[in-house]
């Protein structure tokens, strides 16, 4: 597959997760766009190793293209702690003003 | 080895010292010893002046240079005193007469609080220092200083009694008709600075002397720095402030407006006088406005009821006739007159603050009369002063000028004919003045009958110091036709005037043609001073004149006339510039400036939402432009 | 065109649509459903390209775990119908019109780049294999991975404390 194609898609999901994070007032929406948007560059991050252990075996290194597949490994590790710690941010957000809307997180203006 | 003459620095630096300590010790000082302060610097200075007047007679000339005051690209402007024969005899006269009305003023002002007397003499001392560093002055810029400082102290001594608004109203007057002198003044110096490279005298007429100016040079020169002695020695246009300073008190009136600053002008031209004589045109200029002013101050003083007024007034006639000799080429008669003028003049004021102040501080003829049996002394001398300035033969008024008017009549006899005019219309008022004040009966209230008195010592001893030296200073200049050699004033100053005489060729009037002229004008000043005399005595002016009188009374108008077309427009212009220009568009740009940043402040505050969602779309916006930046703006 | 090619288009416009949706719909429910959908299409990107470990890892953790996590979130705070007011339409074309650019601007300037001629090699190659990715991490990246067991103990610590009621 050329690699542009993987490249256009990743961006059209990116730039979708960014539509929707901009666009939706819901906390946990939001935060699910920003999982997509991972998820986008997750995939170009595969097809790039891809790319480069097709180049790198033509060049005689079998081992080319590992580091940007253990790269989406971390990537995932570190959505998953962020998740966690993200939602119970919300949970508590919910505690205190019983919604989750984030217009009514204006307290950086003061 | 050093001449000598290098100590003059003393001379200024003495009243100096005065001007220090009594200013800035005025609030712990007794007034005894504000007293000896002030009048002991200015009693040292004349000595150590005495000293170099005899210096001088002996032949030793000298300039002191002390330091380089400015020293700028090629410009040297040094600081450096001239003694010769000119800046000697001035030294004499400021010191000598500054003296006596520093004793005078001990007696005159013990009424002042002790720190108003401390400044009062401070003031004096610091006019006193600005005078001697005028006249001693090597080049233009040292004089200019000291012009300046004596313009200062006049603005400062005439609004000595702060609070009252009229008198400071007559300070900012003298002061502002000063200036615009003085601005004169200053562009005639940067015109030599331009033309000549530097400023000093020697340097200045020797290169007048060698032609090395041209004509238009020269006359403007001439005239701007004319200009400036017409600001500071009270001629037409300029001299409307000169009766109003008499707001000051009687003794800054003696010193400053009679016997030295006034004097200023014309020690300047007397020492620029070989600018003087290779420009014709401006000779005749200096002539003719000398002439005038001679004039129309007589007329005016014919007429005031103010003791002081009338003498303000005759101190501009005089002036007048200064610069009418200035202007004819008789530079030893302007100064000759100069140093006539300021004995008399001064024992004049002097004696007529004698009277304000027995009179209980009167000041108008009208309420006087018969002071004589009450005030011997002051009666004595003030009427030796009135003969004096009638000009009286015997007397020194007489022999400077009569000088004066022979070489009027050596340029035109038309000037001889205003001129004897003028000085018959002198001896009429001052005789007028004279019997109205001391003769008759007393016309005052009877308190003030009661407070009559002689002053004091300390006054009345300056007074017949005075009164000698106006019989007796007038027998240094004793003209040709009388005795031969006696004038010892024009042989001591030729050598100041020599090259004048050189360009000027002056044309000697037969002595027979001078007795004439002379018994012409004796006789019928004679006639004047009996005629105003007895008149005054039996019958004085007491009512507002009508007419002809009511112009001269109201001194022609011509401060109205002023007012009119220069001070109402410059308030009018002040006023509108203030609210129209300075409020609103001077004030509205700076405001301006603070109220847009205040706007576009609150503009920007609203990004501040505090809305998270706006703060992401902020961030994508900056990576769109930057993305754009990147990729497709970089060549 | 082969089978690849047909699986890979499939796959795109699944993943597409469903990222579509995701932002679009109102209950938060169905966008998470949405959502998982979206993971699988990725996830069967993955596998395309032979990147087996992360094809199982990504099933396993992101639609398993964390959108499960998600759910249990919106079950929890009561959010079954959106009762969404009707935001400023403003912001909402200004969000859509940002995103649309930044598209725009990111096709644009990867058009003509230099990766024109290259290729994503599908079906092949064996680093995807868990063998090579393993061999590979506990060599060069050990110490990264240990870091990151680090950083869970951090995440769990501070989503413990954040949640407490005090």
């Amino acid at each position: 597959m050329p690699i542009n194609y993987y490249i256009f898609l990743a961006i059209s999901l990116f730039c979708i997760g960014i539509v929707g994070v901009l666009t939706r007032r819901n906390a946990i929406i939001i935060f699910m766009c920003i999982e997509l948007m991972l998820n986008a560059v997750n995939l170009l991050l595969v097809a790039f190793s891809k790319m480069h252990h097709l180049n790198g075996v033509a060049q005689g290194n079998p081992a080319a293209g590992t580091d940007g597949q253990l790269f989406v490994f971390f990537i995932m590790v570190v959505a998953a702690a962020e998740v966690s710690v993200g939602l119970a941010i919300i949970v508590m957000m919910y505690r205190n003003i019983h919604s989750v809307d984030v217009n009514f997180l204006n307290r950086l203006k003061h | 080895m050093k001449n000598l003459l290098h100590i003059v620095f003393l001379i200024p630096l003495l009243p100096f010292f005065g001007f220090v300590i009594n200013g800035l010790g005025r609030k712990y000082l007794t007034k005894g010893l504000i007293g000896i302060v002030g009048c002991g610097s200015v009693l040292v200075s004349f000595l150590i002046s005495v000293w170099v007047f005899t210096e001088v007679k002996n032949g030793n000339t000298y300039i002191a240079s002390y330091f380089d005051f400015i020293k700028v690209g090629d410009l040297t402007i040094p600081f450096a005193f001239q003694i010769d024969q000119l800046s000697s005899l001035f030294l004499l006269i400021i010191t000598g007469v500054g003296f006596l009305i520093h004793v005078y003023s001990t007696s005159y002002m013990h009424g002042e609080e002790d720190d108003h007397f401390g400044r009062y003499f401070s003031y004096l001392n610091l006019f006193v220092f600005s005078m001697l560093l005028l006249v001693l002055g090597a080049n233009y810029v040292i004089m200019f200083i000291g012009w300046e400082g004596v313009g200062l102290c006049s603005y400062l001594l005439i609004g000595y009694w702060f609070k009252n608004t009229g008198f400071n109203k007559a300070a900012n007057k003298a002061f502002i008709m000063n200036r615009i002198g003085d601005l004169a003044f200053l562009i005639a110096v940067f015109w030599i600075i331009s033309k000549v490279g530097n400023v000093n005298y020697g340097d200045v007429f020797a290169f007048a002397q060698a032609n090395k100016f041209t004509t238009t040079d020269l006359t403007a020169i001439t005239i701007l720095l004319f200009i400036g002695a017409t600001g500071k020695s009270a001629q037409i246009p300029l001299y409307t402030w000169l009766p109003d300073a008499m707001a000051g008190p009687t003794p800054v009136s003696a010193l400053i407006h009679a016997a030295t600053m006034v004097t200023a002008g014309i020690y300047m031209i007397a020492r620029s006088n070989i600018l003087y004589s290779l420009s014709p045109v401006t000779m005749n200029i200096v002539a003719i406005i000398g002439l005038a002013t001679a004039l129309v101050a007589a007329t005016i003083a014919l007429r005031q009821n103010d003791i002081k007024k009338v003498l303000a007034y005759s101190t501009v006639s005089q002036l007048g006739y200064m610069f009418l000799a200035l202007g004819t080429g008789a530079y030893v008669a302007a100064v000759f007159h100069v140093m006539t003028h300021a004995f008399f003049k001064a024992l004049l004021f002097l004696g007529s603050g004698s009277v304000i102040h027995a009179m209980g501080g009167e000041q108008d003829i009208r309420k006087m009369g018969g002071l004589s049996k009450h005030m011997k002394t002051t009666h004595a001398t003030f009427l030796i002063g009135c003969l004096a300035i009638a000009g009286i033969p015997g007397l020194s008024g007489f022999f400077s000028k009569d000088e004066i008017l022979a070489g009027a009549f050596a340029k035109s006899p038309v000037f001889y004919a205003i001129a004897l005019g003028t000085a018959l219309l002198t001896a009429f008022y001052m005789f007028r003045m004279y019997a109205t004040t001391f003769k008759g009966t007393f016309r005052g209230t009877h308190e003030q009958e009661h407070h009559l008195h002689e002053s004091p010592a300390a006054i009345t001893v300056p007074l017949v110091i005075l009164a000698i030296l106006s019989v007796i200073g007038g027998y240094v200049g004793v003209p040709e036709f009388i005795i031969h050699g006696a004038h010892f004033l024009g042989d001591f100053l030729f050598p100041v005037f020599a090259a004048s005489y050189e360009v000027l060729k002056p044309h000697e009037i037969s002595h027979q043609t001078e007795w004439i002229l002379t018994g012409i004008s004796t006789a019928l000043i004679l006639v004047m001073v009996i005629f105003a005399w007895t008149r005054y005595s039996r019958k004085p002016d007491m009512e507002d004149a009508k007419g002809f009188g009511k112009i001269l009374q109201h001194k022609w108008y011509v401060d109205e006339l002023y007012e009119k077309i220069i001070v109402r427009p410059l308030n009018a212009l002040a006023s509108f510039l203030n609210e129209v220009f300075e409020k609103t568009v001077l004030d509205g740009m700076v405001n301006g400036v603070g109220r847009l940043v205040n706007y576009g402040s609150r503009q920007l505050r609203l990004l501040q939402s505090g809305q998270v969602g706006s703060y992401v779309l902020l961030m994508v916006v900056g990576m769109l432009l930057f993305f754009v930046f990147q990729f497709f703006l970089r060549k | 065109m082969g089978i690849t090619q047909i699986l890979f288009w499939l796959l795109s416009v699944m993943a597409l649509f469903s990222a579509l949706m995701v932002v679009t719909n109102k209950n938060p429910v169905y966008s998470v459903l949405w959502l998982i959908l979206a993971f699988f299409a990725i996830s069967g990107h993955f596998l395309m390209l032979n990147a087996q470990f992360l094809f199982i890892v990504n099933i396993i953790v992101y639609a398993g775990a964390i959108m499960v996590l998600f759910l249990f979130v919106i079950m929890l705070i009561n959010l079954n119908k959106e009762s969404e007011p009707r935001k400023n339409i403003w912001i909402k074309f200004a969000g859509a019109l940002a995103g649309g650019c930044l598209l725009l601007v990111l096709v644009a300037a990867l058009r003509n780049s230099d990766l024109k001629g290259q290729v994503a090699q599908v079906k092949e190659g064996s680093i995807g294999l868990i063998k090579n990715l393993g061999m590979e991490l506990f060599s060069t990246y050990v110490v990264p991975f240990e870091i990151s067991s680090i950083l869970f103990l951090s995440a769990m610590v501070g989503a413990v404390v954040i949640g407490k009621k005090e």
